[in-house]
């Protein structure tokens, strides 16, 4: 086994415990919320990272999601239905978002889906017979698959807890296969792969497609998680956050985008309960990942562990010292 | 009649304040390719410096300007030196430091300046207006329209008759053949980023008079110049310019005749026209 | 605190108290209280948060840190004007920190993410946020308002722009959301009660930088409602002035709120607005108050510490009448809501059957004073509840104020 296997090992029976180890039920609802905001962070490292398209504008894809729960079950349905609904929904809005955006490439792209996005939100906030403006849908409940009661937090996060396991293994089976791979083509070689026959169009809309249906379960998740949706989570703010965890854990990993929505999470919701100025921690803690790790969390702390190691190889005295 | 007069000049007013927003950005994005998302928080930070130097420190109005855009210069000089140029190349990178660095200027303003907006007065050789036409025209904002074309030119003469605009085109078309040439291109590139950061500050103190200097400031002005600079194409001062005031007309004009539109009026269009013509209506053609 | 080690602490605290040779005084031997506080140190309302904090702050110091005989200890949480790390607070608040009583939030849109919650965990809550049918239309069993529904101040400023400046016909003008309609909403309906008209309604959306585009719309009205709210009065008022128009403006509790005044310019000159505090206002509390603030953090008070230092004082008179017995949260807020009080900062104080205050409402205009704004108090109206000038059946009978309702009538 290698070190990394073990490590992953680690992390899984780490995050199974969670409900024992962390001190009370909050902090399970933090976890619960980091999990959540992985999946949609996955999601659109589908798309930075694998397929070279950077997006401002998913937000509106994952408020879309959450929204769609939230006003049918306040019309009146049942859960399994608003569910499905939301999944419907959010993924047609994908298809429609993909074939206005994949118009360009580039800077076009990321200007595209940011006004996609702002056109999102705005809806949200007109659209009253739809949405309740500003002020937003509550949920009243969450489903209660196989007679568990989702109120409770630790069981919430179990549930989250699969769902997210689901996402990782799809995410990864979706890297890994042939798909995957034409997909990183596109990324790095678009006219090449085009000159070879790979319809290069197609291949970005269905990375689209994947990105949009994690997208869309972590909004549901979201939605129960809340169990309130209003316009302020589809702002540009929100979609540029998520991009900034995916960048910041490290784009083009899978484990990357998980660690950096931990990161943003737990500055933005725990930290902040000490610390003020807790967005100028942020800021400068982006600035240091870019500074220190500039590929990301997750693939520059193995290199600078290994750097270290180096150092203290080349320094036993030092070491010796430290030791004492 | 007058409620479209009054559209027309504002538009026009608006447009030149939002030349002198995206000039720089345009600048340091078409030249330097780095997406600089710092930008809405140095026409904010701007404002604020401009703001205290003329109204704590009773500077004359346009060496608080001119004060403000040498701040700004230097902390975008120290940005690109410190951080950017070892980025040169990573998109995803530079989008995270600048972001990153955005969160620490909005903090750092509201720890100095508090959360209160910042009202600047009119300086008084401008303060007032003229009553014409059944119209009220303050000289303020005809001011603005005047400067952004002085600036606009200056830009213009700097690029195309000067050895330091040579160069950045040079340094833009071709790095590598200008590096060879012996062009030196990153000192270059700190040139043209603390010149762009100037602009944004030039830019803030210039609009607070209209539009203060408050907290969100940045994340009100920057969908706009991001904007602006798509649709004009990146590193096209003409393009910058003429979507400035497009943008302008857009913003006052849509906001007057379809009030049930007003949050889709400016990015309706921007989704046509970019799914029409991926590169903006005066960009060159993405390879 | 985790559970057990504040079982823990306060154990031992008894075992000290009970240990102690000299008869303690019953007071000493209370519970101590923990109060939450929800407001925005972060984000575009960042300025009003900090005011609420301050107000609670200095009410608290004021009594040693110490309600009725209650310990009280404040945990402060950035809600960071987002609605969904409000409901992430609130539960901070309530699961971990375990506090008996929250303040705030701030703003209704922050207050709907978290009013289904404290009703699950049965949390009463004092809030500033208006948020009208909270407490109206449906009603939130646990929350009680010691400022103002939005629309409250509102009515008043339609009713005096009727009768005391005699304005005809008004453009209302204000930010595109459900604070912007409940305001306009509530001055429309008096205002046309009267006699008047609303000619024209105009909504700013969120994150325009330039209201021009709308004030141009201003026309064929003798006068201008607005109800701008954070840093948009200001800008408002400058960007009216530039555009040359003259007619008067009124404005709603934010718009000419006393802490902001030292930010407009001249042009603020004249505004006049109504709101559920004054700094005028003469009496004790309020002088105490004042002076407090400018002590402390030498700064003029408005709106935002005002209501939050009531909103304290209301929570002490409620921890008396309650003798120390904060296990029914029910009881806490039916103690709430009971409150009483003559003599607070904002005048008189009870309130109504919904837990909404009711109260004096002052009619103020911006006045240069010894080269410095100020409000000057025009008119009090006494007595306001949240359904003035209506009576409570009446008014909820009626639809609730929308972008659309009450519509223009063309």
């Amino acid at each position: 086994m290698t070190a990394i296997r073990v490590a992953l090992l680690a992390a899984l029976a780490a995050l199974i415990a969670v409900p024992w180890w962390v001190p009370g039920d909050y902090y399970v609802s933090v976890a619960s919320q980091i999990l959540i905001y992985a999946i949609f962070a996955l999601g659109v490292d589908v798309l930075i990272g694998y397929a070279g398209l950077v997006s401002l504008g998913h937000a509106g894809l994952f408020g879309l999601a959450s929204y769609t729960v939230a006003a049918a079950l306040a019309g009146g349905s049942g859960q399994f239905g608003a569910i499905l609904l939301a999944l419907a929904v959010a993924l047609a809005g994908t298809a429609v978002f993909a074939a206005l955006s994949l118009r360009a490439t580039g800077i076009g792209f990321i200007m595209i889906t940011l006004a996609l996005g702002q056109i999102m939100w705005g809806l949200a906030y007109r659209w009253v017979d739809l949405t309740n403006g500003d002020n937003g849908i509550n949920v009243a409940s969450r489903p209660m698959p196989f007679g568990l009661d989702l109120e409770v937090a630790t069981n919430f996060y179990f549930a989250v807890l699969v769902v997210f396991l689901l996402a990782l293994l799809a995410a990864w089976i979706f890297v890994h296969s042939p798909f995957g791979a034409s997909l990183a083509g596109t990324r790095d070689q678009p006219r090449r792969m085009t000159a070879l026959g790979f319809h290069v169009w197609l291949i970005r809309f269905f990375a689209c497609m994947f990105s949009g249906l994690l997208t869309a379960v972590a909004g549901i998740l979201f939605v129960y998680y809340t169990k309130f949706i209003s316009p302020p989570s589809l702002q540009l703010t929100s979609s540029a956050e998520v991009v900034l965890m995916v960048i910041s854990g490290g784009s083009g990993t899978l484990l990357g985008p998980v660690v950096g929505a931990a990161l943003v999470v737990i500055v933005k919701n725990v930290a902040s309960a000490y610390i003020e100025r807790w967005n100028m921690l942020l800021g400068a803690i982006f600035v240091a990942i870019v500074l220190f790790m500039p590929e990301g969390l997750v693939p520059g702390a193995p290199r600078i562990w290994r750097a270290v190691l180096r150092w203290l190889r080349a320094n036993p005295a030092a070491a010796k010292g430290a030791a004492e | 009649m007058s409620l479209w007069g009054i559209l027309a000049i504002n538009s026009f007013a608006f447009g030149g304040l939002l030349f002198l927003l995206s000039a720089g950005f345009s600048l340091i994005f078409g030249l330097m390719r780095v997406p600089n998302l710092t930008h809405g928080s140095m026409f904010m930070l701007g404002g604020y410096v401009g703001a205290s130097l003329y109204q704590t420190w009773h500077l004359p109005f346009w060496l608080a300007a001119l004060g403000a855009a040498a701040a700004m210069a230097a902390f975008g000089g120290l940005i690109e030196r410190l951080l950017l140029r070892r980025l040169s190349g990573s998109i995803l990178a530079q989008v995270l430091v600048t972001l990153g660095i955005s969160f620490i200027v909005a903090d750092f303003c509201l720890l100095v300046w508090t959360g209160d907006p910042i009202s600047v007065t009119t300086p008084k050789s401008l303060a007032g207006g003229v009553r014409a036409f059944g119209l009220f025209f303050t000289f303020y904002r005809m001011a603005i329209i005047l400067v952004a074309c002085v600036v606009a030119a200056l830009l213009w003469a700097l690029l195309d008759k000067t050895r330091l605009g040579a160069m950045i085109r040079a340094g833009v078309d071709d790095p590598q053949m200008a590096r060879v040439v012996g062009i030196r291109v990153s000192r270059l590139f700190t040139t043209v980023f603390c010149l762009g950061a100037a602009l944004a500050g030039f830019g803030g103190i210039m609009g607070a008079p209209v539009l203060t200097v408050y907290p969100g400031l940045d994340t009100d002005m920057l969908p706009l110049a991001l904007l602006i600079v798509i649709l004009g194409g990146a590193g096209s001062l003409l393009g910058s310019l003429i979507g400035s005031f497009l943008i302008g007309f857009l913003y006052n004009f849509g906001q007057a005749m379809f009030p049930e539109l007003a949050y889709f009026v400016l990015f309706l269009p921007m989704v046509l026209v970019l799914a029409l013509r991926p590169q903006g209506l005066f960009g060159r053609s993405a390879s | 605190m985790s559970k057990l080690n504040r079982r823990k602490f306060l154990a031992g605290t008894a075992a000290i108290a009970g240990a102690s040779a000299f008869p303690m005084p019953s007071i000493a031997q209370a519970k101590g209280i923990k109060i939450g506080l929800l407001c925005d140190k972060t984000g575009p309302l960042a300025e009003g948060g900090f005011q609420m904090e301050q107000g609670v702050t200095l009410y608290l110091k004021s009594k040693g840190m110490s309600l009725a005989g209650h310990k009280v200890t404040l945990v402060v949480a950035d809600t960071g004007s987002n609605p969904a790390v409000t409901k992430t607070k609130a539960q901070e608040l309530v699961e971990r920190e375990k506090v008996n009583i929250v303040l705030g939030p701030l703003a209704a849109f922050e207050m709907f993410a978290v009013s289904d919650y404290i009703v699950q965990m049965k949390m009463p809550t004092l809030c500033l946020a208006g948020a009208d049918d909270l407490t109206q239309r449906h009603p939130n069993p646990f929350l009680t308002r010691a400022s103002a529904t939005s629309s409250q101040a509102e009515h008043v400023m339609g009713d005096y722009a009727a009768k005391v400046m005699g304005l005809k016909k008004v453009a209302c003008i204000d930010s595109d959301f459900a604070f912007g309609y409940e305001q306009q909403g509530g001055f429309q309906q008096v205002f046309e009660a009267n006699g008047g008209t609303v000619v024209k309604k105009i909504w700013a959306p969120l994150g325009a930088p330039d209201f021009t585009p709308f004030i141009a719309q201003i026309q064929g009205c003798d006068g201008v409602s607005q109800g701008f709210a954070g840093a948009a009065p200001v800008k408002f008022m400058k960007q009216y002035a530039d555009a040359g128009l003259k007619l008067p403006v009124c404005g709603g509790e934010t718009a000419g709120d006393d802490a902001l005044l030292p930010r407009f310019g001249d042009e603020a000159i004249g505004l006049v607005n109504a709101c559920p505090y004054t700094i005028d206002l003469k009496n004790d509390a309020n002088d105490k108050f004042k002076a407090g603030m400018m002590k402390e953090y030498q700064a003029i008070p408005g709106f935002y510490a005002a209501s939050m230092y009531v909103t304290v004082q209301v929570v002490e008179s409620a921890l008396r009448a309650l003798h120390g017995d904060l296990s029914k949260p029910e009881q806490i807020v039916k103690a709430l809501r009971a409150v009483k009080l003559k003599d607070t900062a904002r005048g008189p104080l009870s309130f109504d059957d919904k837990g909404n205050a009711v109260g004096n409402m002052y009619v103020r205009k911006i006045v240069k004073d010894g080269g410095k704004l100020t409000n000057v108090t025009q008119k009090t109206y006494e007595n306001v509840s949240q359904f003035w000038p209506l009576d409570e059946a009446k008014y909820l009978a009626q639809p609730a104020y929308t972008r659309d309702y009450p519509p223009v009538k063309s």
